[in-house]
């Protein structure tokens, strides 16, 4: 193997390393993709930093309310006395818990669209295209509230799901996964497209591998990188749109902190506490900012055409 | 060309349909029907009172049905009243698709001036220390949470300089100009910055894409300024693709307009569409929320029109089939 690497001069380089290497050079991505780690294990720290702060981020104390930032309220109280540091922690568990989620769910459907788009052809692919540009080209936050408006006890769910306590969490998950597929769906058609008449395609067929086989074994990993930057940049756009959703009232509800409801206050408080509304905005713009600088590194080194130009 | 334009009109009109059967059944799985919120507002309405409303408005038939009434009557110009305003649909509309379309206007003339400027500034040196500076605020425009930068420019101008207002629209008695003027400063600045970001990037792309063609090369090397180059020759070309991509972010403008509107208190379609399906006015909401795929669709199609104007290669092929 290694005598067959040193005769095509690449000294043993892996694509991978490679990649690597160009992702490396890409300092905001590189940047951004600490801050990511970084706030990830920040949110993850929440009980951590509730049990060394010695407070409790659902216990209201209506005598300490807006109260200055101290030892033991680093960033201060909120309308209702609570630790904004604390909440915050807490509100980005389930902000970027959303936003993964969500962007997972978002990729495989996009995926399974743009294949089977790209793979079949003809009257089918025209269908599922024109849905594509018609979810893209709708006025879609008006959609998404009324989505998350409906009264879901009206569409025949099962009651478990209704009573669960977490339903407004799922509810936001799937709401923001349907309109976040889109990207993705088009790059995989595109993708599949240029891929199903090369030789190695041609050779499993002739093989006798079933078509379902042929998309998932021979088409879709080489689409991995497409599939992996749209994901990294749809999750950015996930995030925002289920902080406005929230903010609105219409996401996650509180109790339930997230960097979206943390802010649904923060607009009538602004005369009283103006930096209670700079807080959870800041780390929204720093998530999204972050998401896309590293979506946009991915895509200068998976995609070295990009680089050439 | 005419089958081409009639072909994409028939097109528009079906999808617009279709949204009508979407919306209608969407506006069903709302919580709450009249019938119930007219019993929640007046103890007096008996069970019998109710069934028989429900037989009287049709209620109790099933979707389809329903949809095809409220179908035939939309088409003899009857789109309903609306509940909260206590108005008819039409008369609530069309003032605020007028403040919206101003505040659209506006932010989306400006967006697209500044988008196309500082592209083509961005492009013309590439990978310079000014491509990166263009490049990292217009993914901070992309990426900042619309709501987010509307409370900011609250606090900064409201709050701590006093010199705008926080929201509303028009003052009771407007003394100037500037009256009648400072209420729209804020939502259309919050707008623009939100969607600049975007028109941007797409404007830098289509440049440097531009740049690389052979006729450039030409350009520069009959002696050609710069300048010439850059804006006789390439930009004119660059804005073609950019006209496209950016009639299909008519909807996400859209959807910035309703959280501008929203937060500045801006009596706009956007506001009013999530006042309407917040307080159960399910009319007004239907019909507005059409209307808004309706500005969509028109943007889209207008788009197309000139895409078809401006390229004299797309109008040749056109003429020939």
């Amino acid at each position: 193997m290694s005598t067959l690497d040193h005769s095509l001069g690449t000294s043993g380089t892996s694509a991978g390393t490679l990649a690597f290497r160009r992702f490396l050079k890409h300092r905001l991505a590189v940047a951004s993709l600490l801050m990511l780690t970084a706030l990830v294990l920040g949110a993850m720290a929440a009980p951590v930093a509730e049990v060394l702060l010695d407070t409790d981020a659902k216990q209201v104390n209506l005598f300490g309310r807006f109260a200055a930032p101290t030892m033991a309220h680093p960033l201060g109280t909120d309308e209702l006395g609570r630790d904004v540091l604390v909440r915050l922690m807490y509100g980005g568990q389930v902000s970027l818990f959303v936003g993964a989620t969500a962007a997972i769910i978002a990729a495989v459907f996009g995926t399974a669209v743009g294949l089977l788009a790209g793979y079949t052809g003809g009257r089918f692919d025209n269908l599922l295209m024109r849905l594509t540009d018609g979810v893209i080209a709708l006025p879609l936050l008006p959609f998404l509230i009324v989505l998350a408006a409906l009264d879901i006890s009206k569409l025949g769910l099962p009651v478990s799901i209704i009573h669960d306590e977490n339903v407004s969490l799922y509810r936001i998950i799937v709401i923001v996964a349907l309109f976040g597929w889109t990207t993705t769906a088009r790059l995989v058609r595109a993708g599949t497209l240029s891929l199903k008449s090369r030789p190695f395609v041609l050779a499993a067929h002739a093989n006798g591998a079933s078509s379902l086989r042929i998309m998932l074994v021979h088409i879709l990993p080489n689409l991995i990188s497409p599939i992996t930057v749209s994901t990294t940049l749809a999750m950015g756009n996930i995030i925002l749109l289920e902080s406005v959703l929230s903010f609105l009232g219409l996401g996650i509800q509180p109790p339930t902190p997230s960097w979206g409801n943390l802010l649904t206050n923060a607009q009538e408080l602004i005369w009283e506490a103006p930096s209670l509304a700079c807080y959870p905005g800041l780390l929204i713009f720093v998530t999204v900012i972050a998401c896309n600088f590293v979506g946009d590194g991915l895509q200068d080194a998976l995609d070295p055409r990009a680089l050439e130009k | 060309m005419i089958a081409y334009t009639s072909s994409r009109l028939l097109q528009a009109g079906l999808v617009l349909l279709i949204m009508s059967f979407v919306i209608y059944g969407l506006m069903g799985l709302m919580p709450g029907d009249p019938i119930d919120l007219m019993i929640s507002s007046d103890p007096d309405v008996t069970s019998e009172d109710a069934a028989r409303l429900r037989t009287l408005y049709g209620l109790d038939q099933p979707i389809t049905e329903r949809y095809l009434n409220w179908l035939s009557a939309v088409f003899q110009g009857d789109l309903g009243f609306s509940r909260s305003h206590a108005k008819p649909v039409l008369d609530v509309l069309l003032p605020a698709l007028g403040a919206t379309s101003v505040l659209l206007g506006l932010s989306f003339s400006l967006s697209i001036a500044l988008g196309v400027c500082t592209g083509i500034w961005a492009a013309s040196k590439p990978y310079s220390v000014r491509d990166y500076a263009v490049n990292f605020f217009a993914f901070a425009g992309i990426s900042i949470p619309p709501f987010w930068l509307a409370i900011l420019l609250i606090l900064l101008f409201s709050v701590v300089l006093g010199v705008l207002p926080a929201g509303g629209m028009g003052a009771v008695d407007p003394t100037g100009l500037w009256d009648s003027v400072k209420f729209v400063v804020l939502p259309v600045i919050s707008l623009t910055i939100a969607s600049v970001g975007s028109h941007t990037r797409y404007m830098r792309a289509a440049m440097i894409e531009t740049l690389r063609q052979d006729y450039i090369r030409t350009a520069k090397a009959k002696g050609l300024s710069p300048r010439q180059v850059l804006y006789g020759h390439a930009m004119r070309n660059a804005l073609l693709p950019v006209t496209t991509i950016v009639a299909l972010d008519f909807g996400a403008l859209f959807s910035g307009a309703l959280i501008t509107e929203t937060i500045f208190a801006y009596p706009g379609m956007g506001k009013m569409i999530f006042d309407a399906i917040m307080g159960n006015d399910y009319n007004l909401a239907l019909v507005a929320l059409l209307l808004a795929t309706c500005m969509t669709l028109v943007g889209n199609l207008l788009a197309d029109g000139a895409y078809v104007v401006l390229d004299p290669r797309i109008r040749l092929s056109g003429e020939r089939t």
